[in-house]
């Protein structure tokens, strides 16, 4: 069967012997990550909740960041998007990051902009 | 897998059909179709939460503070509950992604077992769902609205802890007038009742003097920033002259934990979600039965088990990103 995957991950950092080593050294990864977010959820460094980044505060980015890592992770070993042909792995992949960072960043301008209407308008809603 | 259906060869001609160039056979390229607008759909729904909370961002209610139980423990546990369920669906991925891989070594036991433990760990998921929402709607302190439709929660000032309505109101005898079948002509059955009356709060209010109210707002500098603002004991006894209704636990119309939206965004979202569970679980079950019968074994391949795996992770994804951003930010 010809059947390639490719084994390493972290750009060729570490390399693997088989497959079911790779899924178990991925999962040890992805777990290793979601205990550090869950770590911070609990803790709050103060350093990171008072330091803001784009307007948001630094915490959110690092939870941001490694969620998008984790899924990277899940896509490209588990849902083995690594293995498939570059033209649909972007096919796949660049379709809703587009469409979704788009949808985000028009929604999330939008809000804001309501939320200064709800601050300095006058509107009472808090009685 | 070049076992399975036709591989493009070069006799072919490119427009007579029969050829892969993205190198997906068709039921695997359909898959793709739908785990793509099915996370664009996702995203829709996570937008719109990111709106909302953006909208409210200085009254909405802090997930550490509402999510905090733990099944078969008493205390104060945030995030740990929802730790473990993010384990628990990344662990049953795993056995998926070694169900995959054990049937590309066309390995039917091995698939068989692999199978199996998914669809443990789905159904493990899914009961603590159940839990989360379970816990969620009885709620645990219990507040009251005011005219204007914000929340007002009660802490105790000697301890800084929450207080909850049972531990001050005061209860008062008084005769209550229900209705029933034998006098209407259009009965509805009595619907959501708290267990205390706005008096009976009331009244337990002005009662102790350690009882003050929280407001929704987030305190935006300062010693407190970031935690809700605390009223004194004169601020909250005028604050507790807005009150209209006492509210215990979540429903999609009010909850105790503040914004509205909170809870519909909630159910939503995490209700979306599980029921992505729910049909993935019942997908493995039909998979988990045919390769227990050979269907795979005789087909000569086990991309039935691959497609299904990808939904399986699509799942995964998916939670993944609702734990950030529900449970987390």
């Amino acid at each position: 069967m010809a059947h390639a995957h490719k084994l390493e991950i972290f750009r060729g950092l570490l390399k693997f012997k088989s497959n079911t080593q790779k899924i178990w050294g991925v999962l040890i990864f992805l777990s290793i990550v979601t205990a550090i977010e869950v770590v911070l959820g609990i803790y709050k460094p103060r350093v990171l909740t008072h330091s803001y980044f784009l307007g948001m505060k630094l915490l959110n980015w690092i939870f941001i960041i490694l969620t998008l890592v984790k899924a990277y992770y899940i896509a490209w070993d588990f849902m083995h998007l690594r293995d498939e042909k570059t033209s649909l792995r972007r096919a796949i992949v660049w379709v809703p990051v587009f469409l979704a960072s788009y949808l985000v960043f028009i929604l999330l301008f939008e809000a804001d902009y309501v939320y200064t209407v709800y601050r300095d308008g006058f509107i009472k809603w808090n009685f | 897998m070049d076992t399975t259906v036709t591989t493009g060869t070069a006799k072919e001609s490119v427009w007579g059909g029969g050829n892969q160039p993205l190198g997906a056979s068709y039921g695997k390229m359909m898959m793709w179709f739908f785990i793509v607008s099915d996370a664009l759909t996702f995203s829709g729904f996570l937008a719109s939460y990111g709106f909302s909370r953006f909208k409210f961002i200085e009254t909405w209610p802090i997930a550490d503070e509402v999510f905090t139980h733990v099944p078969f423990f008493h205390g104060n546990y945030p995030m740990i509950y929802v730790a473990f369920m993010t384990f628990i669906l990344i662990m049953s991925s795993v056995t998926m992604v070694l169900a995959v891989d054990a049937g590309h070594k066309m390995k039917q036991n091995a698939v068989i077992w692999y199978m199996f433990l998914t669809i443990i760990g789905g159904a493990i998921f899914l009961g603590s769902q159940a839990w989360e929402w379970a816990t969620f709607i009885k709620g645990d302190y219990g507040a009251v609205e005011t005219n204007g439709g914000r929340i007002l929660q009660f802490v105790n000032a000697e301890t800084g802890e929450r207080a909850a309505l049972a531990d001050f109101a005061k209860i008062l005898p008084s005769e209550r007038a229900h209705h029933e079948r034998k006098n209407g002509v259009w009965f509805y059955e009595e619907g959501y009742k708290p267990s205390f009356s706005l008096d009976e709060v009331r009244e337990g209010f002005l009662a102790n003097p350690n009882i003050l109210i929280r407001t929704e707002a987030i305190v935006q500098e300062g010693e407190r920033e970031g935690h809700k603002t605390l009223l004194t004991r004169e601020q909250s006894l005028e604050k507790i002259k807005d009150a209209k209704l006492v509210v215990e636990g979540a429903n999609l119309i009010r909850n105790e934990y503040g914004s509205r939206l909170f809870a519909d965004f909630f159910f939503f979202i995490t209700g979306f979600h599980g029921f992505h569970v729910f049909s993935g679980v019942v997908i493995n079950v039909i998979i988990f039965f045919n390769v227990i019968l050979g269907t795979y074994e005789r087909r000569g391949h086990y991309e039935m088990v691959e497609k299904v795996g990808l939904y399986w992770h699509f799942v995964d994804l998916v939670w993944v990103f609702v734990f950030t951003f529900f449970y987390l930010v």
